[in-house]
C-alpha cells in the first residue's frame, strides 16, 4: 500500500480553509445514530471528546486513570504556544509554522504545521473562553513568555501548570457533555485491541481494570490519544502508567508506526539519585528563560565539586563555563532541546559533570535574581539598596515566576534552589515519532485516528517547547471534529455495530490468550525487572547519541530480553480482579516490541537530524549533519509480525514554503 | 534504613480487610515513599505473595492519583506535597510506618490502599464547567480584561488536583474544599459568572448526594492540602451558594 | 416547627426541598444561631458583671429582664428557640458527620491539622449543654417557679441576694468553672467559625476573628470571675 498523506491542493495559507469548507458534513439528526470512541483523555482525547460530543456523536472516553483529568497532559509545566503576537514582537502564523518546521528539523509535513500554527490563536480564545486561568499582566490582559529555539514570546502560561490549566478546561468541557449524557467515560479502562470489519475501525476489545472484565464497544470510528511511548526507557518524564500498548494495538492490525527513532531527551530534569528511581521530574523548560547553564571550567574545579570538597557559589565567575552561551551566541540558554541536551552530555562526557554520578550540570539564576532585584529597586525607589535587600526582592520576583517548581526541586533533592544552583541533567520526555497519520489525522486504517503525541504528524525529529499543547488541542479541538465528519458522512446508513460479530470475538479471545500467557508463565522475575533491563539498552544504545554498532546490539539484545520476558517474567494474581503487575506486564510486552523497532528505525536513518543523533554523522564541532538527499521523507514502518520483518514505507517531503537549510543556532 | 510497614490489606471491595506487617530494609533516603513500596513489591512478587495495591502515576505530584494516609495523615508527614514526592529522608531507621487508604463513605476501597474517588468527578460533571462550544470563533482571549488578583485567584483555586486528602483530612470527611475550589475558579472569572448561581446549587447538591460531611470549618484540609488550596473558597463557596439560594 | 423538620431532613436519606437540605445551608443556620447565642451571652455578662460593680444596678436591670413583657414573652422564647435549634442541630450534624466515614481509621492524627477545640465541638458543646440544665435548674426554673407559680408580690430588690447565696456551694462553682473553660473552647472554634460559614471574608476578616478569639476567652472568663467573686465575698442570708 502507498502512503497517501491527502494533503489538500492549494497555496499553504489557504489550505486548511478550503478544506474544511470543501469536506463532507453529517446532518445534527444522524449524528445522534454515529459513536465515536476516543482511547485516552489527555488534551488531544479530551478535546476531541468533549467537541465530537458537542457536535452530537455519542462519544465513548477510556482512559487507565481512575479520573480523565489525570491523564499526563496534566504534568506540562511551561506553556503553550500561539501565534497571538500580543507582545508585538514580530510573531505571525508563518513565524510559528517557520520555528516549528525549523525546530523540527526539516522532518515534519508542511502543510500540518501550517494547520497547526493557524489554529494556534483560536485555541487560546477557546481556553479563555472556558475559564482556563492563564498568567496575566497587571492591565488584565494575557502575559507571555519565552521558549527554547524562538526569537518571540509567543507562549502563554499559568505558572508552572499550564498542562494541568488546559487539561481541566477540556475536562470541564468534557463534563459538560458527560452531565448531557453526549459523553459515557470508562475510566479505570485499557484498550488491548482493535477490532477492525470490512476493512474499517469498527470498536475496541478493553479491560476493566477494577473487574479485570474484557469487554466489547463498537463505534463508527476511533480515535487513538493515548500519548507517547517514552517509558521505552523505563527512566523518562512520562507518568508511570503512559505506554504504548493502544497505539502498538494498531500497528499490530495494519496502522504504520512512523519515525519511531524520534525521541526528545529534555535537557532540564532533575538527575537520577538511584538504582531505586522510577521516573524522572521535569525542571520546566521556561526556567532556562532566566537560569544560565555552566559547569566548571577546570577540570579539577569539577572533580572537587563532585567530591563534595567545593562548592558551586565558592566557584569564581570567570571559571565558569556558560557552555551554551558560548556555543550558540545568538540564542543562547535558549537554544532547542536537542541541542542543549547533547551540549551537556558532550561536557559531561568530557569529565566536567557536577553531581556524584558526574551526570549533572547547573541551571543557576543567581544572575537572574540580582537582575529583577535591581529592577525592583528600582521600581520602589530603593536607590541605596543593600545587595542583601536586592537579593531578597529579586528571589520574590523568580519565586513569582517559578515558585512551585522550585519547591519541587527543592523536595526532591532537599537544596535550596534560591541559594544553590540546580543539578539538572537530559532525561526523555516526548516521542515525536508515533502512528502515521494523515492530513485528516487518519491511520493508515480506515476509520481509526490518531491524535496528540500518539501521532507522528507535527513536530519532525524535534519538538519546540510549548508546541506539544498546542499540537494535542489543535488536533482534538479544531482538526478531528471537522476530518471526522468528512469521513463519517459515509456511515449514516450504517446503524448501530454490533459486538456479536465475528471480528469482536475474534479480538477478545486473542486479547484473553494474551493475558492467560502472562499469568501462566512459571518465571520468578517481576515485570519492573525486564523493564528495568530494557530501559538501560534503549538509554545507552539508542538515547542521546546512536551508533550503528551499538544500535545492532540493540536489536539484538531487545528481540533476546523480549524472548526472556516471555519465558521468565512472574504475574501474580488472576484475571479477574485488579491485577496491577498484569497491566503493566501487557504494557512492557509492547514496549519490548516498540523498542526493537525504535532501534530498527534508528539504524536505517543515516543523518543526525533533532532528537535523532548518530555518531557517524556529525560536523567536526560536533553539531548534527543532516542528510536531506536521501532522508528527507517520514519512515512510516508496516507490521509483518516480528519487529525485524517491518516493511518501510516513505513519505518523502516536501518543502514549498520554507527553504531546508542548515539549521543553526549560533 | 530499617523500617516496619503496617499496611492496610483488602482483596476487594466486599472483602473486611486487615493491617499486615511488612519489616522493610534498605530503604535509602533518596528514595520516594512510592519508590520504597515498590521496593517492597518487588519483593513480595518474588517471594510470590501478592504486591499491594495502590494508586499513582506522574510520580512528580500534579495527577493527584496516589493518596495514602501515612502515620495517620494524607500524603504523610510533610506539607505541601503529594505521596510520591515525599522521601524517605523523613523518616528515620528503624521507625515504624502506618499506611491506610484515604477513608470515606464517599470514597469506598477497590483494593488495598487503593480506593474509588469518582464522587469527585459527579460532582463537577454538575456544574464544574462554562458552557462554550468548540468553534473557531470565540471572541479574542484578550477581549475581557481580568484583573490579575483575580485571574491570580482564580489560578490559586484551580491548582487543586483532586487527590482528595481534604476529604481524608477532614474529621467530618467532608468535601468542601474541593468543591469550593473548583466553584471559585470559575466565580472569579467574568466568563463563569454567567451560570455561577446554577453551578454551585448543582454542585453543592451533587457533593451531598455523594454522602460527604459537613464542613465545620477545622481548617485541617487547608493544611494537609498538597497544593494550599485556602480556606477562602470555603467561604467564597458559602457566599455563593446563599446568594443563589436566595436568588431562588 | 421547624427544628425538626431539620431532623427531619437531616436523617431521611430521602431528598428534601426545605432550605436546610444543603450542608451548605445546615452550616449557614448553624452559623446564624450561634451568633445569636453569643449576642445573647455578651449581654448576659453585661448584666452579670454589675453584680460585682453595683448590686442596686444589678437589681435593677435583672427585675427589668425579669418583669418586662417584651422580653418574657417574645425574646426569651426566642432564646429558648435558638438554644435548642442550635444543639438539635450540632447533633444532626454529628451523626451525618459520623456517617461520612463508616470504616474509621487505625491511626488519624487529628491534632496535626486542626485544633482539638475545632474537632470536639459536640464535646464542649454538650458539656455547655449539660451546664445550661443545671443553670436553669439553678436560676430559671426557680424565677418561673416565684414569679408565675407561687405569684409572689414583686420585689425588685431580692435579685443580688439570691445570686450571691447561689454560689456558696464549692461543687456548684467548680461545675461552673468547668463549663465555662468548655464555653471558652467552644467559642473560641464557634464564635470565628461563624464568620467563616457565612462567607464573611474581606479586609476585615483577619481584624474580626482577633477579636472572637479575645471574646472567647474573655466572656467566660469574665463569668468564672463572677462566680468566684461571690464565693469568695459571701454575704449574710
Amino acid at each position: 500500500m502507498s502512503l497517501d498523506s491527502k494533503i489538500p491542493q492549494g497555496p499553504i495559507a489557504e489550505k486548511w480553509t478550503k478544506h474544511k469548507t470543501s469536506i463532507d458534513l453529517v446532518n445534527p439528526a444522524n449524528k445522534r445514530n454515529l459513536d465515536v470512541i476516543v482511547v485516552g483523555t489527555g488534551l488531544a482525547g479530551g478535546s476531541a471528546a468533549a467537541s465530537l460530543a458537542e457536535l452530537g456523536y455519542n462519544v465513548k472516553t477510556f482512559c487507565y486513570q481512575d479520573s480523565p483529568r489525570r491523564a499526563h497532559s496534566i504534568a506540562a509545566q511551561g506553556g503553550i504556544n500561539a501565534a497571538k503576537n500580543y507582545q508585538g514582537d514580530g510573531d505571525s502564523t508563518y513565524r510559528l509554522f517557520y520555528d516549528t518546521i525549523k525546530g523540527g528539523d526539516y522532518r515534519s509535513r508542511e502543510s500540518n504545521v501550517h494547520r497547526l500554527a493557524e489554529v494556534s490563536g483560536n485555541i487560546i480564545d477557546q481556553c479563555v473562553a472556558q475559564g482556563v486561568p492563564f498568567a496575566r499582566e497587571y492591565g488584565g490582559l494575557l502575559d507571555n513568555r519565552s521558549f527554547g529555539g524562538v526569537l518571540v514570546s509567543r507562549t502563554f502560561y499559568a505558572k508552572g501548570q499550564t498542562g494541568q490549566q488546559l487539561l481541566l478546561g477540556a475536562y470541564s468541557a468534557m463534563n459538560r457533555q458527560i452531565n448531557r449524557g453526549k459523553i459515557k467515560p470508562y475510566n479505570r479502562h485499557e484498550m488491548l485491541d482493535l477490532v477492525i470489519i470490512d476493512g474499517k475501525a469498527r470498536g475496541i476489545i478493553a479491560r476493566n481494570l477494577v473487574t479485570g472484565e474484557l469487554e466489547r464497544h463498537s463505534a463508527h470510528a476511533v480515535v487513538i490519544a493515548s500519548g507517547g511511548y517514552g517509558n521505552v526507557f523505563f527512566l523518562s518524564t512520562n507518568a508511570m502508567g503512559s505506554n504504548v500498548t493502544a497505539a502498538w494495538k494498531i500497528h499490530k492490525k495494519g496502522a504504520y508506526f512512523a519515525n519511531p527513532c524520534y525521541t526528545q531527551i529534555h535537557p532540564t530534569c532533575i538527575p537520577v539519585s538511584g538504582d531505586h528511581q522510577s521516573k524522572l521530574t521535569l525542571m520546566s523548560e521556561s526556567l532556562r528563560n532566566d537560569g544560565r547553564i555552566w559547569v566548571p571550567a577546570k577540570l579539577e574545579d569539577a572533580q572537587a565539586i563532585r567530591e563534595g570538597r567545593l562548592k558551586p557559589t565558592q566557584i569564581k565567575e570567570e571559571d565558569r563555563d556558560y557552555f551554551l552561551e558560548r556555543r550558540y551566541p545568538s540564542f543562547g540558554n535558549l537554544v532547542p532541546r536537542d541541542v542543549a541536551s547533547r551540549a551537556a552530555k558532550e561536557r559531561c562526557d568530557a569529565g566536567y559533570g557536577v553531581n556524584k554520578t558526574g551526570e549533572a550540570v547547573y541551571l543557576d539564576f543567581g544572575s537572574a535574581i540580582m537582575r529583577y532585584g535591581k529592577e525592583q529597586a528600582v521600581i520602589r525607589h530603593l536607590y541605596d539598596a543593600s545587595e542583601d535587600k536586592i537579593r531578597e526582592l529579586g528571589e520574590a520576583v523568580v519565586e513569582a515566576k517559578y515558585g512551585n517548581l522550585f519547591q519541587m526541586y527543592e523536595k526532591i533533592v532537599d537544596q535550596n534552589p534560591y541559594k544553590t544552583p540546580m543539578m539538572i541533567y537530559p532525561a526523555v520526555h516526548y516521542t515525536m515519532g508515533g502512528v502515521w497519520v494523515d492530513y485528516n489525522l487518519m491511520t493508515t486504517i480506515p476509520g481509526c485516528y490518531a491524535a496528540g503525541e500518539a501521532n507522528f504528524s507535527d513536530h519532525g525529529a524535534n519538538r519546540l517547547g510549548a508546541s506539544a499543547l498546542m499540537q494535542g488541542l489543535a488536533d482534538g479541538y479544531f482538526v478531528l471534529p471537522y476530518t471526522i465528519g468528512d469521513y463519517l458522512s459515509d456511515d449514516i446508513l450504517t446503524g448501530k455495530i454490533s459486538t456479536e460479530a465475528p471480528e469482536f470475538e475474534a479480538a477478545e479471545k486473542q486479547v484473553q490468550a494474551t493475558i492467560d500467557k502472562l499469568l501462566s508463565s512459571k518465571g520468578e522475575k517481576p515485570v519492573d525487572y525486564f523493564h528495568k533491563r530494557l530501559g538501560k539498552i534503549m538509554w545507552n544504545k539508542c538515547g542521546m547519541s546512536r551508533n550503528e554498532k551499538e544500535l545492532k546490539e540493540a536489536i539484538a539484545e531487545i528481540k533476546a530480553l523480549r524472548e526472556e520476558f516471555w519465558s521468565e517474567v512472574r504475574v501474580p494474581g488472576s484475571a479477574n480482579e485488579l491485577n496491577q503487575e498484569l497491566e503493566k506486564a501487557m504494557r512492557v510486552a509492547d514496549f519490548l516490541e516498540l523498542g526493537e523497532l525504535f532501534a530498527k528505525d534508528a539504524l536505517h536513518r543515516n543523518e543526525s537530524c533533532g532528537g535523532h543523533f548518530r555518531e557517524e554523522y556529525q560536523t567536526p564541532e560536533g553539531e548534527a549533519l543532516r542528510d536531506d538527499k536521501n532522508f528527507m521523507y517520514v519512515a512510516a514502518w508496516e507490521y509483518k509480525g516480528e519487529p525485524a520483518d517491518a516493511v518501510l514505507h516513505k513519505e518523502p517531503l516536501e518543502y514549498e514554503n520554507i527553504q531546508v537549510k542548515t539549521r543553526s543556532y549560533k | 534504613m530499617k523500617l516496619t510497614l503496617k499496611i492496610w490489606r483488602q482483596k476487594n471491595a466486599q472483602d473486611k480487610g486487615r493491617m499486615v506487617t511488612y519489616p522493610i530494609d534498605g530503604i535509602d533516603g533518596d528514595m520516594s515513599f512510592l519508590e520504597m513500596l515498590d521496593v517492597l513489591n518487588n519483593d513480595l512478587i518474588s517471594r510470590g505473595e501478592e504486591p499491594v495495591v495502590f494508586d499513582h502515576d506522574c510520580r512528580e505530584g500534579i495527577c493527584g492519583s496516589c493518596s495514602l494516609q501515612i502515620n495517620g495523615e494524607p500524603h504523610g508527614p510533610d506539607r505541601m506535597i503529594t505521596t510520591c514526592q515525599l522521601h524517605m529522608r523523613k523518616f528515620n531507621d528503624g521507625d515504624t510506618i502506618v499506611i491506610e487508604p484515604f477513608r470515606a463513605k464517599a470514597f469506598p476501597v477497590i483494593k488495598d490502599l487503593m480506593v474509588d474517588r469518582s464522587a469527585f468527578d459527579r460532582i463537577q460533571q454538575a456544574g464544574g464547567f462554562i458552557s462554550v462550544n468548540t468553534s473557531g470563533n470565540t471572541i479574542d482571549a484578550n477581549a475581557i480584561p481580568i484583573p490579575k488578583p483575580d485571574a491570580d485567584n482564580a489560578f490559586n483555586a484551580a491548582a487543586c488536583i483532586g487527590c482528595g486528602a481534604c476529604v481524608a483530612a477532614c474529621k467530618n470527611a467532608s468535601a468542601m474544599l474541593f468543591t469550593s475550589a473548583k466553584v471559585s475558579q470559575f466565580a472569579l472569572l467574568p466568563q463563569g459568572r454567567v451560570e455561577a448561581t446554577q453551578r454551585v446549587l448543582n454542585m453543592v447538591e451533587q457533593m451531598d448526594k455523594e454522602g460527604f460531611g459537613n464542613c465545620t470549618n477545622t481548617g485541617a484540609c487547608e493544611i494537609e492540602c498538597p497544593k494550599g488550596i485556602s480556606l477562602e473558597n470555603i467561604a467564597r463557596l458559602n457566599r455563593e451558594l446563599l446568594s443563589a439560594q436566595f436568588k431562588g | 416547627m421547624i427544628a425538626l423538620g431539620v431532623t427531619f431532613a437531616g436523617l431521611n436519606e430521602k431528598e428534601d426541598m426545605s432550605l436546610l437540605s444543603s450542608s451548605v445551608m445546615r452550616k449557614f443556620a448553624m452559623a446564624l444561631s450561634g451568633l445569636f447565642l453569643v449576642v445573647f451571652l455578651a449581654q448576659h455578662f453585661v448584666i452579670n458583671i454589675t453584680s460585682v460593680i453595683a448590686p442596686d444596678v444589678f437589681n435593677q436591670w435583672s427585675h427589668f429582664m425579669g418583669t418586662n413583657g417584651l422580653v418574657q414573652g417574645i425574646l426569651q422564647p426566642i432564646l429558648i428557640f435558638g438554644v435548642v435549634f442550635h444543639f438539635i442541630m450540632g447533633f444532626v450534624l454529628e451523626i451525618q458527620n459520623r456517617r461520612a466515614r463508616v470504616m474509621r481509621y487505625v491511626q488519624y492524627k487529628g491534632g496535626a491539622s486542626a485544633s482539638w477545640a475545632s474537632r470536639n465541638m459536640i464535646i464542649s458543646g454538650a458539656v455547655v449543654l449539660a451546664f445550661l440544665g443545671l443553670h436553669f435548674y439553678d436560676f430559671w426554673w426557680p424565677e418561673i417557679m416565684h414569679k408565675y407559680i407561687e405569684t409572689h408580690p414583686e420585689d425588685p430588690t431580692r435579685y443580688y441576694a439570691e445570686t450571691v447565696h447561689k454560689f456558696e456551694n464549692p461543687v456548684r462553682v467548680g461545675l461552673y468553672a468547668t463549663a465555662f473553660v468548655l464555653l471558652a473552647l467552644h467559642l473560641w472554634h464557634g464564635f470565628a467559625s461563624s464568620f467563616q460559614s457565612v462567607g464573611f471574608d474581606n479586609k476585615y476578616a483577619k481584624g474580626l476573628k482577633g477579636f472572637t478569639k479575645f471574646f472567647a476567652v474573655f466572656i467566660p472568663l469574665g463569668f468564672l470571675f463572677i462566680a468566684l467573686y461571690h464565693h469568695l465575698n459571701p454575704i449574710a442570708h
